[in-house]
Formats: structure tokens, sequence, C-alpha cells
């Protein structure tokens, strides 16, 4: 919805929230359903209602439990036994500076403020193991924003006795927290009080007043912010971005003004603008976010503005350059058929409002920012927080040079006529083996990203994944293929949960970009071994429907399994007996981890 | 401005906040006659009447409100917009 997309109008949102909420609902649209607990240290009420119109204008229908006022640390360290039933899927501790109780006086000594420190940081610590014990869900935790007052000027920021220090000190110790225990996000309040303007974010009437730690105003960019961690945990994050070239990627029409006569590089402020946001964008490429152009152009045209020397960004940087005259909104489609991913996965950047709108309207899902004024095109994209790094594994870091792999694959699929005879070509290699830990980041990462070639669409957080990869009673298996054209890292992964003699497929997914090449089948083939060497008879196979799955509606059927239920919905159960199974793949050389 | 001109306007308001259309208030007006006027909407309510006469109410003045009336009262001297 456009009045909830970056830049918003917050008192708008405020205003209208009853309102807005409504418009939402009536939507018909699907959406995952998440229990969020708020642990609030301040007052929650309207920054759990504004959170929940961001979630659900991103596919995600939140219910919230929220703590009695203040009421953080016990619903932490003693929940409730109604807390507990909730089972929250994420909790949230919204914590600020309001709540530290043991700031240092200028009276004490080092070891006193070391001391109080140590309480302070403690009380966080007891909180955070508690919960890990008693719920086992992904926690985000604010950090804190600044004090009100510097008692000491300047010297508050260095001088241990001021609350300026005493603050940054535990913020550190909680990002040292941060680093090293997964599925625990920091929530940068810090950040955001600081973006908004701290005097009017920590206004202390609405502290004095209503026991809130922001001002009312500031209220929709904190949920905001919180919400987009929440959708980033849930595997919501947007993919790629599509590009125009006139007015958005640098000044002026390279097809009226010609190459030299377009603004880019260093010699006016207008160039140096569109040479910032290029750069920025050269930055979201290197993070695994993929570059397209989606532009009305001659191809000619397009390709020899990217070539201008003053530019940041060159044609080779994108993965699909659609130059032509067709509408965009056919032009964003086919980039995402192109990419393998879906349309919703795509945030659209265009200066012009009347392209927006025709995105907007054909494409459902895909992000299309309000993109006014070159000077504001990092801020828009940036704070939009499409592409929020909550999870970020090796294979982010690869993902562009994947995709420029896949492209030349193509390429060599039209130069042979049998398909057989391509896949040879392709040379392909895979481990497939039960989990090991330095893999289980993307292993998760992967259960929440899948949409398309995902049986059961069921979602794992890394506690859950954890948990999944301690017990006997499931078969795991990873997949990982390289080829001659690249590594395209851990594509798919399968779990089962053994009950008995039979085995339940519990999660089979795998990455769109290995489309069509044996992998499922050599994944197959592991999965019946293993099942037999657990002494399993029977493997049973069940799909659920959802808006995206359909590519894998009769995966089970491909593979030897006989539908034996289906019921009103879609739901499907199909079974297979090990013991008449024969190997599937016949393309792929298939190795075990230590291999 | 004129009474009636701020009660058009602050009617608008509260019709957006407590989304309902039905809403006509009058100088008497108190949270009583308002189902979903309660303390957090209170807020709500401030922040939005704030942004719409581009003025501020005193934090006193929040709290001490007894009608709608006193409201106005407020608006009319102090309203910029």
């Amino acid at each position: 919805m456009l009045e909830l997309n970056y830049p918003f109008d917050s008192s708008y949102i405020i205003k209208k929230k009853k309102s807005i909420k409504k418009a939402l609902l009536s939507e018909n649209k699907s959406r995952t359903a998440k229990k969020i607990a708020v642990f609030g240290g301040s007052t929650t009420s309207d920054i759990v209602k504004t959170m929940e119109l961001f979630l659900l204008d991103n596919g995600i229908e939140p219910v919230f439990y929220e703590s009695e006022y203040a009421q953080y640390f016990q619903d932490a360290m003693f929940p409730s036994e109604e807390l507990l039933e909730f089972k929250p899927d994420i909790i949230f501790i919204h914590t600020s500076q309001r709540n530290i109780t043991n700031y240092p006086e200028l009276t004490d000594k080092k070891e006193d403020i070391d001391a109080k420190f140590d309480t302070e940081l403690g009380k966080f610590k007891a909180m955070w193991q508690s919960i890990r014990e008693k719920f086992r869900c992904p926690i985000i935790q604010n950090n804190f924003e600044m004090p009100l007052y510097r008692l000491l000027g300047n010297r508050d920021a260095y001088d241990i006795h001021g609350r300026v220090n005493f603050v940054t000190r535990l913020n550190n110790a909680f990002y040292e927290y941060a680093r090293e225990n997964e599925g625990f996000y920091i929530n940068d309040l810090n950040f955001i009080s600081a973006d908004y303007g701290l005097r009017s974010f920590s206004d202390p009437s609405y502290w004095n007043m209503y026991k809130y730690a922001m001002c009312f105003d500031a209220i929709p960019y904190f949920a905001f912010n919180t919400a987009n961690i929440i959708k980033a945990v849930f595997g919501k994050n947007k993919k790629a971005i599509a590009l125009d070239l006139d007015n958005t990627l640098w000044g002026g029409v390279v097809g009226d003004d010609g190459v030299d006569g377009i603004e880019i590089g260093q010699e006016t402020g207008v160039s140096q603008s569109y040479y910032e946001f290029q750069a920025y964008l050269k930055q979201l490429k290197s993070m695994g976010i993929v570059l397209t152009v989606c532009s009305k152009n001659d191809h000619e045209n397009a390709i020899a503005g990217l070539n201008h020397p003053e530019g940041v960004l060159k044609p080779d940087d994108f993965i699909i350059i659609k130059a032509n005259w067709e509408n965009k909104d056919r032009n964003i489609i086919e980039t995402a058929n192109e990419l393998n991913i879906l349309p919703d996965s795509i945030v659209f950047a265009d200066d012009n409002p009347a392209e927006r709108a025709i995105v907007r309207a054909n494409v459902e899902g895909a992000a299309v920012p309000e993109m006014e004024g070159v000077e504001n095109y990092i801020f828009t994209i940036d704070r939009g927080g499409y592409f929020e790094a909550a999870t970020f594994s090796e294979d982010d870091l690869k993902r562009n040079e994947m995709y420029k792999n896949n492209a030349q694959r193509n390429a060599q699929m039209a130069s042979f006529g049998d398909y057989g005879e391509y896949l040879k070509s392709l040379d392909m290699h895979a481990v497939i083996d039960d989990f090991i830990p330095v893999y289980l980041a993307r292993i998760t990462q992967l259960t929440n990203k899948s949409n398309q070639f995902n049986v059961t669409t069921k979602r794992y957080t890394e506690t859950e994944m954890e948990e999944v990869f301690a017990s006997d009673s499931y078969i795991r298996l990873y997949g990982k293929l390289v080829d001659k054209f690249g590594d395209n890292g851990v594509v798919s992964v399968v779990i089962g949960k053994i009950n008995g003699d039979i085995l339940d497929v519990d999660l089979w997914i795998m990455s769109c970009r290995v489309l069509k090449r044996d992998m499922e089948f050599a994944m197959l083939d592991r999965l019946v071994e293993r099942a037999r060497e657990k002494g399993i008879k029977t493997i049973r196979g069940h799909y659920y429907p959802t808006a995206k799955n359909n590519m894998v509606r009769n995966l089970f059927g491909t593979f030897g399994f006989t539908k034996v239920s289906e019921d009103e919905t879609g739901n499907t159960e199909w079974l297979m007996e090990t013991s008449s199974y024969e190997k599937k793949n016949n393309y792929i050389d298939v190795k075990l981890n230590n291999e | 401005m004129t009474g009636r001109e701020i009660f058009t306007r602050l009617n608008k308001v509260f019709q957006d906040v407590f989304d309902d259309d039905s809403i006509r208030i009058t100088p008497a007006t108190t949270a009583d006659d308002i189902e979903d006027w309660d303390s957090l909407e209170h807020i709500t309510l401030i922040s939005a009447v704030e942004k719409e006469f581009r003025m501020k109410f005193k934090m006193k003045e929040v709290t001490s409100m007894k009608n709608v009336g006193e409201m106005a009262v407020i608006i009319a001297e102090r309203a910029t917009k």
C-alpha cells in the first residue's frame, strides 16, 4: 500500500491507522501468520498497532502478545502460563535508555562503574538466556538511544562517568552478543532516533504523560524499522532491483542528449548525485542484490549510457538489461521469469510517476518506491528496508556471479539440440548428505525464502533448525551443486520425520535456479538410500497448496509416488514403498560430505 | 477562524481517528460519548488535532480538558492553520 511505503506521512498513518488496517484486511492477499511477543519497557500500544500495518502490508499476519506496562523483565524471566502457551515465533524486547536504572554517579570509582555496567548488562543477558531456554525463538532487542542530556557536555562521550559513554559501552556489549549468537537481532533504536532527530524523538512530555519512549510522530518510523527485521527474518526480503536509466541512473535522456550530454560523474552537483546513487547500487550488488535494467530506450543507447566513462555501473553489473519500448510491467514480469524469482521479489526504481503507476497496478507485490529528486534516491531505497540483511551468508555474496553463470548456461543450452546432451555437457557434481554446521545458516535461510519449489512451505527459525539438526528422529539432506560454470552453493534441502517405518517428508525445497537439472532426483536417490538404512518401508509425501507453489503440485507424482488422498483445499498425500525404488538421477555425479 | 469552522474540521479529525463517519461532536462531547475514546486513543486524537491546526497543547491542558468545547477554545487561541 502506497501510504505505507517509505517515505510515508507519519501523522497520516497515526490518524488513519484504523481505516488503513481495514483496507489491508479487505485485500485478497495470502499472508503468513506469525506470533509476536512484545516485551515492553515503556508503552507499546501504538507501536504494536502501527507495526501491524507494516507487517500486513508485507505478507505477514501478526498476532501479538503485549506485556503489561513495563513488565519486560518479568515476562522474559518468569513467563506466565498464558505467555508460554502463546508460543511466540519471535520476541521483541522494546527497551530504551529510560530503562537503565544504574547510571554512573560522578563520585563513582572505576570499579563502581564497572559493577554497574555488569549489573545492567547482566540483567539483559539473563533475559536473553531465559528466552532461549523457555521459548527457543529469535529475539529482537533494541539497543539504547543516546541520553537526554550531557552533564559533562562533550566530555560525556568519553568520560567513564558520562551517560553517553555508559550507553555506548552497553550498546557495544549488545553488538558483541549479536555477533556471537544466531537468531538474535539488534533493532537500531540509536540510529532511528538520530535519523529522526534525537531532541524531538526523546521529547520528555511523551514519557512523562504517556510513558512512551519516543514522541508520537516517531512511532511509525520506529515500528517500520522493527517490522523490517521481522519480515527479513521470515523471508520477505526483496531480491532484485530493476532500474530505469534516464533521470534515474543519470540526468538527462541518453537517446536525445547523447552519451556526452547525460549528467553523471564529478562535474556538477547533479551529476555527483547520480554518481553517488550508482555507487550505492554497486554496493547493493556486492551484498548479493541483483541489478537489472528496465528502461524505455533503444538497446544500443542504453548500453552507450552505461558505458559512460564517468559512471560507476557498467553493462556487466546488470544480470538482465531490458531496454526496449515494451510496457514496463511486462518487462518486469519477464525479468522475474528469467531470474526464476517471483515478481513480488523485485523493487522497481523509476523517476517517472506514470511508469510507477503502471507497474504498481499490474505487478502484484512488487515494491515501487516514490523516486522523487535524485538527492533522495539513496534514502528512498535504503530507508525503505527492502534488503534488510537479518541473515547474511556466503551465498549472498556470490549470488550475482551465480545469476551470471546461469545466463551462460542458457546460452549453452540454446546450442544443444538434445536436453540430455546439454545436461551432460554441464559436468555437474553435487554433495548430498546430512547437514553440517557450516551450512546451517544457509539451510535455514533457504527454508524461509523458498516459495515456489516448496511442497509444505514449512518455515524454520534458526533455533528450530538447530533442534532438527540435533535430533535422531529426522533424515536431513542438503544438496550443493557445482557445474562447469560455477558453484551454485546449497540449493536444496529435504527433511523427513521418522515415524516408525514411515518417513514423513516435512520439507522439500529447491532453489529455482537449478530447475530441470536432475537435482531433485539426485536428492530423492539419497533420501531413499538413507531411508532404507534406517529400516523405513514407506515414504509419505505431503503437498499443501499456496499461491506460489503450483510448480510442485505433482512433484511426488513425477517421483513415482501414488496419491492416496486429497482434501477440499487441495492438500494431497502421497506414498511410495522404498523397496521398489530405482535410482533416477542420470547426469549428476554425487558425493558425500567428506569425499 | 470561526467556531463553526473549528468544529467542522475537528469533527473530521474525530471521524478519522475513530474511523466512524457517524460521529457528530458538540461542545459538550466527552470521552464517555465515543466508544473507542480511551486513554490510549486520546493520545492519537491529541496528536491528530495538533497536526490539523498546526499547534501544540500544553502538557497540563492535555489532561485537564473536560470536553470538546474546552479543546475548541484552546484551538481558537492558538491555531496557526
